[in-house]
């Protein structure tokens, strides 16, 4: 996994909250077997007209936003399915960073497995940078994760908070199953420790608990 | 002293395989379900990093998401790039030594419904699966929730997940639900009241009256749509109800496995005095058949009322969300509910595509037959309820009324597969999203109960259910 440290880069506003997996990647794109591919087909039924050509009314499609790294939306960003191809396809478009309210679950878990770095702002904050972002396109801030700090150079300059581990494995880009893999000898004796049984014999492991 | 625990708390604590200080869980996951949309590149992760999987003997494949609902093309599917998907899942199984349920098998279905008709899922239990209507099986009082693919491949790998400790939240129904309505609209219903993210982070517990009331497969609707108000899983603790469906079922536990089972799960329910986050009761005794009008699980209405507008509005951004979907939906505020007018209807899903949603959808249509301008895809969700349902003559009430009796799979819910609506054609569906484009681009969506659903293809039109004739 890429680590996430300082970046820099164009913001593109998206102003809806409950933006859906769905949305991210519709079903039609889901089909592949590699992690790659899916870029294309971002926020494909709003980027593009069904007969495949660009929708100029979308942000994405825009001149002073085509290269943005930095999506600003509504709240419970990422909402509906638990389709990891959502983070894969907003990374492969560029896309580092994402500025909103709130996220659901699995998102923020499918985000934090691709280097995809979350900021959790205020809403007053998230309408400031998006107001910002419409009015004086291309407008760019600089994400510094070490320092919890998004700034824009003019004025505008704030401290995120972040849950530690997560900012951790973003800076150095950890691979979760193999930090988990170090600790093989506690998931054995956690097997050895239960009466872990097929499914016929009926799994038990209350039995032992607390 | 002894803490009272939740239920939640209880199968928690009792997956621990390591806490430490300001790091996610280490949570041991008993039951991994696998599909063929978000596991290929899981397994692939895996070889590149010459990893194995840990447990085939916990893990358990179906092939539902891509799978065409027609007998002829289930086995001889025209989408290339699908087929390739359900061939790579047979590769990996095989290779893995994971059981695989797969078409023609007699057991092959959406991974939700073979999970607890199976007898895979029970009480105590952690699931995961790479889908997030996993909160399914939580009706059985097991911990169930779905991950993303890294997090398959994590599961594959260690048997484990790396979790924060989600927080929890009880929902106690009281009263009884009223003749016509079922647990469907009841989760319409409390989604509508929280939000789509008022369970964000959290673990719902549904508990109470109502809910001792109903059936396994009602439990399973609302547990299955605990994802639609943000939740990380809904669980309903077991009881007499939940041991009765799994006895005899082929992977419950036999004989003297049985009863040491039963003493097992008998405690796992929320202690006297446990605390939760959140805890909200909604009396159930008014209730009244939901449909959505929107275009997320929470933008819904009573059958009776009328379609909001953007007066209805707390704020600028839920002002600019409803013009949004009532300009999707093509849909005008104050217009009848019961006005709205239908090209499709869909009854199937792992919300609605069991036996007992196809007896109800089947009760209302017996003897009717299907509005000329509706079109009728009748799913059921796996190949045993399929055979069930012909065993019971299901089948012939629903190709006598004129509707499409079709294979299992997930099918309309999704789309993947070639069931999907044309733009603006606007559907009844028994499943959960009403996401812009979930049943195909520009494709409309209500999100009714398997009964409103049958009703609303007589009628071409919604209709309030709890007033329907039934025919013999």
């Amino acid at each position: 996994m890429e680590p996430f440290r300082s970046h820099r880069g164009i913001v593109a506003p998206l102003h809806r909250e409950n933006i859906d997996t769905d949305q991210i990647i519709p079903k039609q794109h889901l089909k592949r077997i590699e992690r790659t591919g899916f870029g294309t087909y971002l926020f494909s039924d709003w980027r593009y007209h069904p007969d495949g050509s660009p929708r100029h009314d979308f942000v994405l499609n825009q001149e002073h936003y085509r290269s943005a790294t930095i999506l600003v939306a509504g709240k419970n960003f990422g909402c509906g399915s638990s389709r990891e191809h959502a983070a894969w396809a907003l990374s492969e478009f560029g896309i580092r960073a994402i500025i909103a309210p709130s996220y659901a679950d699995i998102f923020r878990i499918n985000a934090g497995n691709n280097g995809l770095l979350l900021i959790e702002a205020a809403g007053t904050t998230v309408q400031r940078i998006a107001a910002q972002a419409q009015a004086r396109p291309p407008y760019e801030l600089t994400i510094d994760l070490e320092n919890q700090t998004i700034a824009d150079g003019d004025g505008l300059s704030e401290r995120f908070e972040i849950e530690p581990f997560r900012r951790h494995r973003l800076l150095h880009g950890l691979d979760e199953i193999g930090m988990t893999l170090t600790h093989e000898a506690e998931i054995a004796r956690f097997e050895a420790a239960v009466l872990r049984c097929t499914p016929s014999q009926g799994y038990s492991n209350l039995g032992t608990a607390t | 002293m002894y803490k009272p625990k939740t239920l939640f708390e209880k199968v928690w604590d009792s997956h621990v395989v390591l806490e430490r200080e300001g790091e996610p869980t280490l949570l041991y996951i008993d039951l991994h379900l696998v599909h063929e949309v978000t596991s290929p590149q899981a397994f692939e992760g895996l070889r590149l990093a010459n990893r194995t999987v840990r447990r085939p003997d916990l893990t358990f494949a179906t092939i539902d998401h891509n799978i065409p609902t027609t007998s002829d093309e289930r086995f001889h599917i025209k989408d290339q790039i699908a087929a390739q998907q359900i061939a790579t899942l047979r590769r990996n199984c095989a290779g893995a030594g994971i059981p695989l349920f797969d078409v023609g098998s007699g057991r092959q279905g959406i991974v939700h419904v073979i999970g607890p008709e199976l007898g895979l899922t029970q009480p105590g239990m952690t699931v995961v699966c790479g889908d997030s209507h996993t909160s399914t099986h939580g009706a059985f009082g097991a911990l169930a929730f779905g991950v993303g693919t890294s997090e398959v491949e994590h599961v594959l790998a260690t048997q484990c997940v790396s979790q924060k400790k989600p927080r929890s939240m009880r929902i106690g129904i009281s009263g009884a639900l009223p003749d016509g309505t079922s647990s469907k609209d009841l989760i319409l219903e409390i989604i509508r009241r929280l939000g789509t993210d008022g369970g964000t982070g959290h673990v719902i517990e549904y508990a109470g009256e109502a809910i001792r009331g109903l059936t396994m497969e009602e439990r399973m609707t609302m547990c299955n749509m605990s994802i639609e108000c943000g939740a990380r899983a809904g669980m309903v603790a077991p009881d007499e109800t939940t041991f009765a469906y799994l006895d005899g079922r082929p992977y419950a536990p036999p004989g003297e496995a049985w009863d040491k089972a039963i003493a097992r799960w008998q405690p796992l329910a929320t202690d006297e005095g446990a605390h939760f986050d959140k805890d909200i009761t909604i009396d159930a005794s008014h209730l009244a058949p939901i449909v959505t009008w929107g275009t997320n699980p929470g933008m819904s209405a009573p059958i009776t009322a009328t379609v909001p507008g953007p007066d209805n509005a707390q704020d600028e951004s839920e002002r600019n969300a409803i013009l949004a979907a009532l300009d999707y939906m093509g849909l005008q505020p104050g217009t009848r509910i019961e006005d709205i007018a239908l090209d499709r209807v869909f009854i199937g899903s792992c919300t609605n595509g069991r036996l007992e949603d196809l007896r109800s959808a089947a009760k209302v249509l017996r003897g009717y037959k299907v509005h000329n301008r509706v079109t009728v895809l009748v799913v059921p969700g796996s190949e045993a309820v399929k055979q069930a349902a012909e065993r019971e003559g299901l089948d012939s009430i629903f190709t006598e009324a004129g509707a499409q009796w079709r294979e299992p799979g997930c099918s309309m819910c999704l789309g993947m597969n070639p069931d999907i609506l044309a733009p603006k054609q606007r559907c009844a569906s028994t499943s959960n999203r009403n996401f812009e484009g979930r049943q195909g681009r520009g494709a409309r969506t209500h999100l009714v109960s398997p009964a409103v659903a049958a009703a609303a293809a007589v009628a071409g039109h919604f209709v309030d259910v709890r007033g329907w004739e039934y025919r013999k």
